[in-house]
């Protein structure tokens, strides 16, 4: 008898655990390159917002007071659709795409017949549905500057603000995904996502609000990630960034542990 | 000479005498009692979140900046372009997915063409059904128009059939698009490229002509920029003139050439 | 490849009841229509000349069949034989390309909608409303025949026990096996009470418990006088269900008549199989020519058709030779199709 795990080392059979959640993330890319329109054309609809809301709409409107500063309403509106983008980017994969794959094409149960893990897994697709984010996000600081809707030069540490958003949203989109049974709880995720992004200080500021409104509004992540690229975004740095920071870090670590605690019940019980 | 058994058994059987295309409809009501819920939700609070986002929130800003639009809130502006833009979302969202799912997916609409219906009937009825959940979910948002102030008109009755005709005339030829698609890769691009942009550059939140004159030409045959011209001259007593008759023609014709390109594209697809 | 060979030897023995057989093949062969239908009874589908093109590619080559009330019609070939085609025609579900086609004495490219609305059909796919339940289902299939709520309902009951699916009626169909949800097909079929019901395929993916279990239901509507009409790949299932078949390949009939008549025309009573080993058997076949009647080389066996399937084996050990695994049985409707067409039913 031949020992045929003797032509593979054993680096081969057992690679470390970041470099396995590497390959899903590979596979994930590859997968994309076919579907390359639907991604390269998606940091198209942030865009879009922009030249109508920021640019039609801040026509109406001309410009606002934002922290004792008068800007043009495309300058405050832009930030926040930038937040926006990295929500989107990161929701549509960890959602529709996990999704996808755990109930319908049952890719993870193949893909568990391998050394990979649950956490693997898990890891795996947070950190690309994070990638999808952050490259809109990039994508879209490039649109800022170029239209000059933007302050400050600071505006490239909004970079690292959206990849901490997207992570975040990501995490909890996985969590979310592994308690969805069928379609239609989609609406869900939606039925969270849509308000999220209308009324997290995106378009309007929260001074529009009844100060109870207000608190409720500000524990959302997606404002928290909306706030911190708004200071970037207006060269305003002050110490409110850090805990915006904090926040969207302990939503990601909560959203992870529950993605893969929840996933691992699911898949290898 | 073949046997005709037709005349002896068939007259036998009892009828409830609906007209076959309207048949069809059972199949998406059965559906649709089970996914009313989830429907709602996409159909009709979509549209009501950015009617209180956009027509309120945003509208402050704007009314507090210059007092309005064309003489109006900006919260009556904005909610006849929201009617409109909602009925084209659900008229196109209804004839993609679906139409996608009879002929391919769950393969209904092969159910359907080995009974009495056949694909002139499977077309309409489906349109007739898109037709009925635009009646349902325009009416719903145009409650909340009256209850918020914004319908200043008894022309504006008629919005809500303004708002089906939008949703149809860009429904139907969507429908004959999804119907010879070979898969559903086609649909998100349509979304993407198609339906956001006619949305957001359509005068629904900001008069078109305000944009660059290149734009604003473009803009002018999109039949969303008709529909929401349409409905807003409707609720804003702004009475039935030229430009509201030009556009309830152009959405005619849209609607008209719409049905007939569905017709044509079922009969393709399921008389094989 | 498969030699067909004349019968070089018959034992004397076997003279009389070769003969005997002979003159049965003849007599039967006048008989059309079968004895069953006496000659007053109308065809309710009869088919000339007909054709199905698509494009370039003939799926059905100008074929002649009459199907008579009350008889159990099969269609038997091979995957891409143009069953589905003509079963497709004969539901008006598809334009004839040429020739002539009546069904329930009408003309489908005029009637289909009347046509349609006394036939069942269970099509190769089910098109089963997955997501909805049993009577879901029902009840919108009765709704395309413009039958009345109470009259579905009533039907359904009887229907659903009919199929072995009452218990099932508020389940989702998504939740029933796959012999459940033919079995549903075909009660969701007779809703209408159909003059003819048409089945393309019906077993197909089945595992054999539901299999048997489908066929039993088919039987019993035989049994109540539904006229079927029968496509399948499988020739046992042709042989049970089955009064009268055609054997359809490439779009053209290849012989038609009752399965035992079949049989008996187009091949013996007895068939030897025999098996040399990997790449043993063409060796063989030389010298066992004078032992068959006509041997058919398999990939992996041999075929020795024969009158008596024993008497041949034991020849062949007195001969010699000792093949790995020898099987003596009956003559089936896979030979008459081996022998009218060189290939197998199913590849």
């Amino acid at each position: 008898m031949t020992n045929l795990t003797e032509h593979f080392p054993s680096r081969f059979l057992f690679p470390s655990r970041s470099s396995r959640a590497k390959l899903l993330v590979e596979a994930n890319m590859r997968r994309y390159l076919r579907h390359r329109l639907l991604f390269l054309t998606g940091f198209l609809e942030p865009f879009f917002f922009l030249l109508s809301i920021g640019v039609g709409v801040g026509g109406l409107i001309g410009e606002i007071s934002v922290q004792g500063e008068m800007v043009r309403y495309a300058v405050f509106v832009a930030p926040g659709l930038l937040a926006t983008s990295a929500m989107n980017g990161a929701m549509i994969d960890s959602v529709f795409n996990v999704f996808f794959k755990l109930k319908i094409t049952h890719t993870y149960e193949a893909v568990l017949a391998t050394p990979m893990t649950t956490t693997d897994i898990v890891r795996g697709e947070v950190r690309w549905a994070m990638t999808r984010g952050t490259i809109y996000s990039a994508a879209f600081i490039v649109i800022m500057i170029a239209l000059g809707d933007t302050m400050s030069w600071m505006v490239i540490f909004c970079l690292p603000v959206c990849l901490l958003l997207s992570y975040s949203f990501a995490a909890m989109g996985v969590a979310a995904t592994s308690y969805m049974r069928t379609w239609q709880d989609f609406d869900l995720v939606v039925l969270v996502q849509m308000p999220m992004f209308l009324f997290s200080g995106v378009f309007f500021p929260l001074s529009a609000y009844p100060p109870w409104l207000r608190d409720i509004v500000a524990v959302t992540p997606l404002y928290q990630g909306v706030a911190a690229c708004r200071d970037f975004s207006l060269g305003h740095v002050r110490l409110s960034l850090l805990f915006h920071v904090l926040y969207l870090a302990v939503v990601a670590g909560v959203g992870l542990v529950i993605a893969t605690k929840k996933m691992t019940k699911t898949l290898a019980p | 000479m073949t046997a005709d058994v037709l005349s002896e058994r068939g007259a036998r059987q009892p009828r409830s005498g609906w007209p076959t295309w309207m048949r069809s409809i059972w199949h998406n009501a059965f559906f649709y009692r089970k996914t009313w819920r989830s429907s709602i939700i996409s159909s009709t609070l979509q549209p009501l979140l950015y009617f209180f986002a956009m027509g309120l929130g945003l509208g402050a800003l704007v009314d507090h900046a210059r007092g309005g639009v064309d003489g109006v809130s900006y919260l009556k502006f904005v909610a006849p372009g929201l009617l409109a833009a909602a009925a084209l979302q659900l008229g196109i969202e209804e004839c993609t997915y679906p139409v996608m799912m009879g002929l391919k997916w769950v393969k209904s609409y092969w159910a359907k063409v080995a009974t009495p219906l056949d694909a002139d009937d499977v077309a309409l009825g489906h349109l007739g059904w898109v037709a009925f959940r635009l009646l349902l979910s325009s009416t719903i948002f145009f409650v909340v128009m009256v209850i918020f102030g914004t319908v200043t008109s008894f022309w504006g009755l008629l919005a809500v059939p303004a708002a089906v005709l939008t949703g149809l005339a860009t429904g139907a030829p969507t429908a004959a698009y999804a119907a010879v698609q070979k898969d559903d890769a086609g649909f998100p691009l349509l979304f993407r490229l198609g339906v956001l942009p006619l949305f957001l550059f359509s005068g629904i939140f900001f008069p078109i002509t305000s944009m660059p004159g290149w734009v604003q030409a473009i803009a002018q045959i999109s039949p969303l920029t008709r529909g929401a011209s349409l409905i807003r001259s409707l609720t804003l007593d702004q009475g039935i003139g030229v430009s509201a008759l030009i556009s309830l023609a152009y959405l005619s014709i849209w609607f008209v050439v719409g049905v007939w390109l569905t017709i044509r594209a079922f009969r393709k697809m399921l008389i094989v | 490849m498969a030699f067909h060979l004349p019968s070089l030897f018959f034992s004397p023995k076997r003279a009389l009841d070769v003969g005997m057989l002979r003159e049965m093949k003849r007599k039967r062969k006048n008989i059309h229509p079968p004895e069953i239908f006496d000659g007053t009874l109308q065809p309710i589908v009869a088919a000339h000349d007909l054709v199905k093109r698509f494009d370039s590619f003939v799926a059905v080559d100008g074929i002649d069949v009459e199907i008579f009330q009350g008889e159990s019609f099969g269609f038997l070939g091979p995957n891409g034989a143009g069953k589905t085609s003509t079963m497709r025609m004969i539901s008006c579900m598809s334009p004839a390309s040429g020739g002539s086609l009546r069904v329930l004495g009408r003309d489908p490219a005029v009637a289909g909608a009347q046509i349609r609305s006394r036939l069942g059909l269970v099509p190769q796919e089910d098109t089963l409303e997955l997501e909805l339940t049993v009577l879901d289902n029902m009840l919108i299939y009765g709704r395309y025949f413009d039958l009345p709520k109470k009259e579905i309902l009533e039907r359904t009951t009887r229907l659903l026990d009919f199929a072995q699916l009452s218990d099932r009626r508020d389940e989702k169909v998504d939740h029933l096996s796959g012999g459940m949800k033919r079995r549903l097909t075909i009660a969701r079929a007779l809703i209408s009470e159909p003059d003819l019901l048409i089945l393309d395929e019906p077993t197909t993916g089945l595992d054999p418990q539901a299999r048997h279990l489908l066929w039993d239901r088919l039987y019993r509507l035989k049994a109540e006088g539904v006229t079927l009409i029968i496509t399948t790949h499988y020739m046992d299932e042709a042989e049970q269900l089955c009064d009268r078949l055609v054997v359809m390949d490439h779009g053209k009939i290849v012989a038609t008549g009752a399965p035992r008549d079949l049989i008996v025309e187009h091949s013996t009573r007895e068939v030897l199989e025999l098996r040399f080993g990997i790449d043993g058997h063409l060796p063989h076949v030389g010298g066992l020519q004078d032992l068959a009647e006509r041997i058919e080389v398999l990939p992996d066996r041999l075929l020795l058709y024969v009158d008596d399937g024993d008497d041949a084996l034991s020849m062949i050990h007195r001969r010699g030779l000792v093949p790995e695994s020898a099987l003596v049985r009956r003559s089936t409707l896979e030979d008459v199709f081996l022998h009218l067409t060189g290939r197998t039913l199913v590849d």
